[in-house]
């Protein structure tokens, strides 16, 4: 099997724009990732650190402003970037599906449960009404929703958050997509129902077997369930590895700073230290590295030349110029 | 629902009697009479006539006497005339719901293309366009454009003919009454669309890989559709009740005319059988429009 046909989904120096009349937004600058069949993969960051955006660009479902500039998005070796609008209408929701953060606003008020199901079903199978009916009441079972007959007949309006969420997952996965986008599937619903949820999408996953792409803010939701987490900042990764490379040796400052800013189980009499400084302006990206501003420990190099991911362990990188200072003084010290 | 209904029927009822009372006395306090104007009529005949039609009596007697004969499918006889208005009133009304219903399906139709157009190429020159086009729609009174097309279309290319009680040509009379509420309807399909696509259920109708159009048609337009109604509902009874300015340009013998010539001539039965008409078109209309609400929003609820 060649590296290419080993990987579901990759994702080759992505870049996405906004082009808004302030000038352009580079919301996305070089993403790259690979994602196994059947792996969850996480990607976590602060708002406007481009992580929505690199999933909205891989469903090519960006604002009309939004635009992939460079780059490549491969489903199993095709680039998807290339195809044409009825090609992607095909794709989306059969290879790829996603589900959205704010489940309340995220299904028609003014049709009901049944036919936004019914349709997805029916948009890429050749079911009848009375078959894609059935594989609704069906994919309603599956994701826990009781009464689904009675669901069927109603609107978004009658049910719960948590129970639209269930919904939207069971939309999503009703035509068994390869892989499920995620995108902070649990930030608006209750600490109860955010458990739920994520249990919900790993016995799923057992069943189904998608690979799926969680994107959030936050990073507890989600070391559990990770094969691989990817921190991002100003639309560039800058840390990538398993879930206990991040938390126990996380290699980039910004991944340091998120760290100390989370409060621990283990240690709740320690203070928590915010990441100074504010959020930066992607109008304006800086000429080096996107966090120098922010970052306590910023060298000279940092202002004037972007990192590298560099490799800190196995399957472990991260984009940082300490690692490279820290290698060398170790180098030194020997 | 069906409480809703009753309850709605109920409000009409009284809406009803308060429109129609508050018409019959107004009416009767407007100084002279019906047959003040014909000059070389002595008291006396004056006063047999007013006797014949029961005026001599006290108004609100007058009144009641007048819906009696009402719920009892009696619209009256007409002053001017003599000849029973309901027949007349029937005849006029075909023709004014004929012109009505027309410019208000092709204002629909156009005015939710146009919008839609508007909103999806949001200032790219089709908006610009008609944004301008429908500006122009909502200030040109009327009367001046229907007037401009009849100059243009009948007298200088003679491609339509003037109408013709014989022959009518309800083109431009149409045209005519359907501009404006062509252009509102535009307006408010463009605002309310830009609003319905910026949705998050948008966005999930495009991953879920639904059709570009229909997204558009499908699942924009129907939460679009809700303001559009409001307007088209009341809209709706207005514009088949006929207008005075259009018919009276193109002579069309329809109840927009009858109307005015009915209040000049203080023909009281008819003005009477006008407004009663008018009020229960209106009636009827709003209650459809609640009734379309619910089934095009399943949230609104009717408590």
């Amino acid at each position: 099997m060649s590296e290419e046909e080993k990987y579901i989904l990759q994702v080759k120096d992505l870049h996405t724009s906004f082009f808004t009349e302030n000038g352009e937004v580079q919301a996305v600058n070089g993403v790259n990732f690979n994602l196994r069949p059947g792996e969850t993969m996480g990607i976590v960051g602060e708002s406007g650190s481009g992580k929505s955006v690199t999933a909205y660009s891989i469903m090519q479902i960006l604002a009309a402003t939004g635009k992939v500039t460079k780059g490549e998005i491969l489903f199993k070796g095709e680039n998807i970037l290339g195809w044409n609008e009825k090609k992607m209408e095909k794709f989306r929701g059969k290879n790829i599906s996603i589900i959205f953060q704010d489940p309340m606003t995220s299904l028609n008020p003014t049709f009901s449960i049944g036919y936004q199901l019914i349709e997805a079903v029916r948009l890429h199978t050749d079911k009848t009404k009375k078959q894609a009916y059935d594989r609704a009441v069906e994919m309603l079972k599956l994701v826990g929703v009781n009464e689904p007959e009675v669901r069927m007949r109603q609107y978004p309006h009658e049910l719960s958050g948590g129970m639209r969420q269930r919904i939207m997952i069971a939309m999503s996965l009703c035509c068994e997509p390869d892989v499920l986008i995620a995108d902070e599937p649990t930030t608006a619903l209750d600490v109860t129902i955010q458990a739920q949820i994520l249990e919900l999408m790993q016995s799923l996953q057992k069943k189904l077997g998608m690979a799926i792409i969680i994107v959030t803010h936050d990073l507890g939701v989600i070391a559990s369930m990770c094969d691989e987490i990817m921190v991002m900042y100003g639309g560039r990764v800058c840390e990538r590895g398993n879930a206990d490379d991040i938390f126990y040796r996380p290699a980039h400052e910004y991944t340091k700073g998120l760290l100390r800013s989370i409060p621990r189980a283990d240690n709740m009499n320690e203070k928590l230290v915010p990441i100074g400084g504010t959020p930066i302006n992607m109008l304006n990206l800086p000429e080096g590295c996107a966090f120098c501003p922010r970052c306590a420990n910023a060298m000279k190099i940092c202002l004037h030349q972007k990192p590298d991911e560099i490799a800190v362990g196995q399957g472990h990188r991260a984009a940082c110029f300490m690692n490279i200072k820290e290698a060398f003084e170790e180098k030194e010290g020997e | 629902m069906a409480k809703y209904i009753v309850k709605r029927v109920v409000m009409a009822i009284v809406a009803f009697i308060i429109v129609s009372a508050i018409t019959f006395f107004v009416m009767n306090l407007i100084p002279g009479g019906p047959f003040t104007s014909e000059k070389a009529m002595s008291k006396e005949v004056i006063a047999t006539l007013n006797k014949r039609y029961g005026l001599d009596k006290p108004v609100g007697v007058q009144y009641f006497n007048y819906m009696k004969n009402f719920l009892h499918g009696d619209w009256g006889i007409s002053l001017k005339t003599q000849r029973a208005i309901w027949p007349d009133l029937r005849s006029r009304f075909g023709v004014s719901a004929k012109l009505g219903v027309s410019a208000l399906i092709l204002a629909l139709i156009l005015g939710i293309i146009f919008g839609s157009i508007q909103a999806l190429t949001r200032n790219k020159w089709p908006d610009r366009v008609l944004v301008v086009l429908t500006t122009l729609g909502t200030a040109i009174p009327s009367f001046v454009l229907a007037t401009l097309l009849m100059l243009l279309f009948c007298m200088q290319l003679q491609l339509i003919p003037v109408w013709d009680v014989n022959h009518p040509n309800f083109i431009l009379p149409v045209i005519s009454l359907a501009v404006y509420p062509m252009a509102y309807i535009t307006r408010l399909t463009k605002t309310s669309m830009l609003d319905a696509l910026n949705q998050d259920y948008i966005t999930t109708a495009r991953a879920k890989g639904v059709p570009k159009l229909k997204v558009i048609f499908v699942h924009a337009l129907r939460n679009a559709l809700i303001p559009v109604i409001t307007y088209v509902g009341p809209e709706f009874a207005y514009i088949i009740t006929g207008s005075m300015v259009i018919e009276s340009i193109f002579t069309i013998p329809g109840l927009g005319t009858m109307f005015v010539q009915s209040i000049n001539n203080r023909d009281y039965p008819y003005i009477m059988a006008v407004t009663i008409f008018l009020a229960l078109l209106m009636i009827i209309a709003n209650l459809i429009t609640d009734i379309l609400y619910k089934i095009i929003d399943p949230r609104i609820t009717f408590e």
